[in-house]
């Protein structure tokens, strides 16, 4: 009665399943990331007031905060995947894992460029030697070196479970990336947004915000739908679904 | 068939690999020579003003150990993956992080201990104050074991790739990060006179923690880079 939930995320596991699977959800993350995206610029460049200290020069929180989210959020999609695919053994576990880096990597980039763009006209500096800044660098090398030990290898099977044992390593530096502003107190501001709670913010403001981590979560399951069914057909290239896949494009 | 006891299996991994390093001991030099040209540059770039290279010089001391450490690394398993005995190794009854563990103890001591032993050198190269070296050699010891075994799970890591040196320090350098802030915190307090005991408790805590799951870590790395 109640196991079809535990069956249907077994096939789930299966690559032909979720080729179908991602291909029909892919559309719609997309537009709603765009969607959500337009609506949260919106709402935070144009309608949310400007800062009382900061004048308009705060709204750079609208990329910067979602991108920081999102960079812990991916490291740790990625950890639990990675260890997913070393304990069962399952193929798509070690692509989600390994496709997830690259856009993890992004967002972290962007966290920190946006960070430093931010930083200039608030501290005076584009960067500094804060434990925050630090572990988020330190965090883009380690999605760095996962990217980099993944494609040293020759099979891509061996490669991707050598590089999840990597992210499983190094997920030990989200908790200090998320909690860098209570443990040490540097020039970062502490949390602002809190899910428990009152946060220190107007609502204003902190519905474009919410709604751009809404927009970047949807932007990352279109990204990584798409980047792991072309990985899928890459990866089981010559069995019969993706020759059936083939024959299909070619009669098109 | 009976099999030779675990400390006997230990001790002979142990004296296989110090006496194949001692058959090579050009290669031990090699890492001290690094560290001591590393340590000469300094001056030369930053200008011989002594209060400057007072105040770098435990940071300075500690990078370049570290990086002569790296240079290093890369040959922990190599000559093992090349004549096979690392998959011997693997095959054997007794059990492999035990045997790793031995690995890494033999290339601490070859590798390691030659760079503490000159660090007192190295030091006074940059006129750290006499004082401050007892630290500076405690916080070393503290911290180059805890850069060895995490340095052995990411050389596992890439055994079966072809060329790993730049990807090995890629992966080693950033999770080595609150190693040398730690041993870094602890010689810049004992050189303004302050308490220094608190980061070599954190060093000493991390080292108990890395002896214990490292060289299980390695096993796994082991295992995943080598069944291809």
């Amino acid at each position: 009665m109640s196991n079809w939930i535990p069956l249907w995320l077994h096939k789930l596991g299966s690559p032909p399943t979720f080729y179908r699977f991602a291909g029909a959800l892919q559309p719609w993350a997309m537009t709603l990331a765009l969607l959500l995206g337009a609506v949260a610029l919106y709402g935070g460049l144009v309608l949310a007031p400007a800062d009382y200290q900061q004048g308009d020069a705060y709204r750079i929180i609208f990329i910067h905060v979602p991108s920081a989210w999102m960079s812990m959020f991916i490291y740790a999609v990625m950890g639990v995947a990675g260890f997913i695919a070393l304990v069962w053994r399952i193929k798509l576990a070690e692509v989600v894992a390994m496709e997830s880096a690259p856009i993890g990597a992004a967002f972290t980039f962007i966290t920190l460029v946006t960070g430093s763009l931010w930083g200039k006209p608030m501290w005076g500096t584009w960067w500094t030697w804060d434990a925050r800044l630090t572990s988020e660098l330190v965090l883009l090398f380690l999605f760095l070196g996962v990217i980099g030990l993944y494609h040293a290898f020759e099979d891509r099977r061996q490669g991707a479970r050598a590089a999840a044992f990597l992210a499983i390593i190094g997920i030990i530096n989200v908790p200090i990336v998320h909690f860098s502003v209570n443990w040490w107190n540097t020039l970062h501001q502490g949390s602002t947004v809190n899910v428990f709670g009152q946060s220190k913010m107007s609502w204003d403001m902190l519905w474009p915000l919410l709604t751009m981590t809404l927009a970047t979560k949807f932007y990352y399951a279109a990204s990584l739908f798409r980047r792991v069914r072309t990985d899928l057909l890459a990866l089981e290239g010559g069995k019969d679904w993706v020759r059936r896949i083939a024959e299909d494009e070619v009669d098109r | 068939m009976s099999h030779p006891s675990l400390a006997t299996a230990c001790s002979a991994m142990l004296r296989r690999d110090l006496t194949l390093a001692w058959r090579r001991r050009g290669d031990i030099a090699m890492p001290v020579l690094y560290a001591l040209i590393v340590t000469m540059l300094f001056p030369f770039a930053l200008g011989p003003e002594d209060t400057l290279l007072q105040r770098i010089a435990g940071g300075v001391v500690l990078v370049t150990v570290l990086l002569a450490m790296l240079l290093a690394l890369d040959a922990m398993f190599a000559s093992d993956i090349e004549d096979g005995s690392l998959e011997q190794l693997v095959l054997a009854p007794q059990p492999l992080a035990l045997m790793l563990g031995m690995k890494i103890l033999a290339h601490w001591i070859t590798t390691a201990l030659p760079l503490i032993v000159i660090a007192p050198l190295m030091a006074a190269m940059l006129h750290l104050p006499g004082a401050v070296i007892p630290v500076l050699l405690l916080a070393l010891l503290l911290a180059t074991p805890l850069l060895s075994l995490l340095g052995a799970v990411l050389v596992a890591l890439t055994a079966g790739t072809r060329r790993s040196g730049m990807l090995l320090a890629l992966m080693l350098l950033p999770l080595c990060v609150p190693a040398v802030i730690f041993a870094a915190g602890a010689v810049a307090a004992a050189q303004q006179g302050l308490p220094w005991l608190a980061p070599v408790s954190w060093l000493g805590a991390a080292l108990v923690l890395a002896v214990v799951l490292a060289p299980l870590a390695c096993a796994a790395a082991l295992r995943i880079a080598l069944d291809a």
